[in-house]
């Protein structure tokens, strides 16, 4: 329609005569809108990253540890105790929904190939450990069946001990690694997978069979005893049924009195994401607060000017009523104006809200998500504002009598 | 048929609890082509009288046909639009928006009435023309003397080629030679057919009228031909004398 055309463009004309006035104006909704883009971007960004963690560690997974001895008072921590065995974690596999099991346990060793040395975390696992974990080789394969039952020197890097004990460009497939002094061969290259969620790089590991680091590199005090058991489960939904389950056949294997704690913990990164999902929504609820208040505030500012552009022109409203403006007229015209300097104050605030998060990815490093949908959102937003707070003026504006304002001084 | 064709016209005001009786029954036919002087003191009524006229007010009783159509009856939409089509006011203090070009206050009506943007330039241009001001198109009404200011806004009544142009003391704010030139305009746009109807209350800018019409106290007190200028071939300053 022409005529909203036009009066955009009487709009813009009489805002850019108090630039100073319109700037001030539209800087509330400026603000409003450039600190919640550059705010969502920033936390979609963390969230993804954690998620990214999360996944990293494997979905569904849900992880046993065994629980502590009391020694004369003396509480040792998680899996002092030898009360989880590869027979207790076999015994799970029989619960419906679980589709995979594995169990590990850990020390720390130096490891050695040539002149380069690199002290790490080795870690025994059993073939389904790896799978649960989602993690794959980039180069050779996982251990065979018939090294995991021979207890064979074999060994798989991560990437971060690759990096440090191989030369760039080395295929470390087919070497030869020492741990404590015994040669392990490697068969595979494992694929990086980053930080966990508690900051712990993943890569910085070395596997080897289960049963080679039971029976030739840390020993045992008691055949079968495990560091952590590991449950990969079909869907999310039936964690808390299967951990619920998990504890009854534990408890009933370790002959639990009712009245005894359990000598085992379970979690699951169910619970984990939770935790992250409940933060990052009470961050979503707060900065919707904050930028309800300030496109409130930025609003408020709007109709206060507008108002104030009422009275200086009431005068030119009784012109254009006399030469045949109708009300509507007039309520379009400054309801035009209210959202040019709202629409423009969220233009203006969506640039800036994106360079805002752009430099925070550049120079602080933080990951940032610039997602359309919420520059469409806060855009639409500040018009709305526009709408809203303009309604009041441009209706009094239009209500004004003809006669009156025309001897308005 | 007359083009403005009154009866009875009365309007009250309340201000407070004061009632104002602006207009006491006011009955007068104004036909087409006139040039009509309203004159009378403050508070007679005639600035009344013109805004009943120019639609910007309906009276509390009494009929107004302007054209035939009864105008009292009418919404405010309709109003808006007689006041755009039928009718061009000139104001004391011209009435012209600050900060905004001659060509862009000339074209204000036109605007209102939704006609494409260069149609409306076309006839503010005429318009102008009309006013002997079309070089001062560009101008805002602070970079223009109080009689092209006047000239500017009568170009604005002019430009929706109206029955009527109502005009309010429109040489209220000018000196002796702007006021002529003002009354000169007046004169020829009337020669042309326009119908004019002036309020004044001064007697030598009445007397450029042909008709002059005496408000008291919200009645009218005489009607009688002035024997102005609006007659062709009679030049002003004659008149007068």
């Amino acid at each position: 329609m022409s005529f909203l055309l036009m009066t955009v463009w009487v709009a813009f004309r009489v805002l850019s005569r108090n630039r100073m006035r319109s700037a001030l104006t539209m800087l509330g909704i400026i603000i409003g809108v450039g600190a919640v883009i550059a705010m969502v971007s920033i936390g979609e960004g963390a969230k993804a990253a954690v998620q990214a963690q999360i996944a990293s560690f494997g979905t569904n997974v849900i992880i046993i540890l065994p629980g502590t001895t009391t020694v004369s008072g003396v509480r040792s921590g998680h899996g002092g105790a030898v009360t989880l065995t590869v027979a207790d974690i076999e015994e799970l596999r029989k619960i419906p929904a679980v589709t995979e099991v594995g169990w590990a346990r850990r020390d720390t060793m130096q490891v050695v190939h040539e002149n380069k040395n690199w002290f790490t975390t080795i870690n025994g696992v059993s073939p389904g450990y790896l799978i649960i974990r989602n993690w794959s080789t980039a180069s050779g394969d996982f251990f065979t069946q018939t090294e995991m039952d021979a207890a064979a020197k074999v060994a798989l890097l991560g990437n971060t001990i690759i990096k440090n004990l191989f030369d760039p460009g080395e295929d470390p497939v087919g070497a030869s690694i020492r741990i404590k002094n015994m040669p392990f061969r490697v068969v595979g290259a494992l694929e990086a997978k980053g930080y966990d969620t508690r900051g712990t790089d993943q890569d910085d590991a070395v596997f080897i069979p289960f049963t080679t680091a039971e029976r030739k590199v840390m020993g045992t005090k008691f055949q079968g005893s495990i560091g952590a058991g590991f449950l990969s489960v079909e869907s999310p939904e039936q964690m808390p049924q299967v951990v619920e389950e998990i504890k009854r056949v534990l408890r009933q294997r370790h002959k639990l009195r009712p009245t005894q704690d359990d000598d085992f913990t379970v979690r699951n990164q169910v619970d984990i994401a939770k935790v992250q999902e409940g933060t990052s929504e009470s961050m979503t609820l707060m900065l919707l607060a904050v930028a309800s208040i300030s496109l409130l505030v930025g609003g408020i500012g709007i109709m206060n000017i507008l108002l104030v552009s009422v009275t200086e022109r009431t005068r030119e409203i009784g012109i254009r009523m006399a030469v045949g403006a109708k009300r509507r007229h007039i309520l379009l015209q400054f309801l035009v104006e209210a959202v040019v300097l709202s629409a423009m104050g969220g233009l203006i605030g969506v640039g800036l809200g994106v360079a805002g998060a752009k430099a925070a990815s550049n120079v602080a490093g933080w990951p940032t998500i610039i997602s359309g949908d919420v520059l469409v959102i806060a855009f639409g937003f500040s018009a709305l504002v526009g709408v809203f707070f303009g309604l009041y003026p441009a209706n009094k504006a239009s209500r004004l009598n003809p006669i009156e304002a025309l001897r308005y001084e | 048929m007359s083009l403005i064709d009154c009866r009875d016209l009365v309007k009250t005001y309340r201000l407070g609890e004061m009632e104002v009786h602006a207009l006491r029954g006011v009955s007068l036919k104004i036909d087409g082509g006139e040039f009509v002087a309203v004159m009378g003191a403050s508070g007679s009524g005639k600035s009344t009288l013109m805004n009943v006229f120019g639609c910007l007010d309906v009276p509390t009783s009494g009929s107004y046909l302007l054209e035939g159509l009864d105008v009292s009856t009418l919404g405010e939409n309709r109003l808006a639009e007689i006041r755009n089509s039928k009718i061009g006011f000139v104001f004391q203090n011209f009435n012209l928006i600050p900060r905004t070009t001659a060509l862009e206050n000339v074209q204000l009506p036109l605007f209102y009435r939704g006609i494409p943007a260069h149609e409306q330039k076309a006839l503010a241009l005429g318009a102008l023309e009309r006013v002997g001001l079309a070089d001062r198109q560009r101008h805002h009404p602070a970079q223009l003397s109080g009689g092209q200011q006047q000239r500017v806004a009568i170009a604005r009544a002019l430009v929706t080629n109206p029955s009527i142009i109502l005009a309010d003391e429109p040489t209220g704010n000018l000196d002796s030679q702007a006021s002529r030139e003002i009354m000169d305009t007046l004169t020829h746009l009337n020669r042309e057919g326009i119908t004019i109807i002036l309020v004044t209350h001064e007697a030598d800018i009445a007397g450029y009228a042909r008709r002059a019409i005496m408000m008291k106290d919200g009645v009218i007190l005489s009607d009688r031909d002035a024997g102005g200028v609006g007659v062709a071939g009679v030049v002003p300053q004659e008149a007068r004398a």
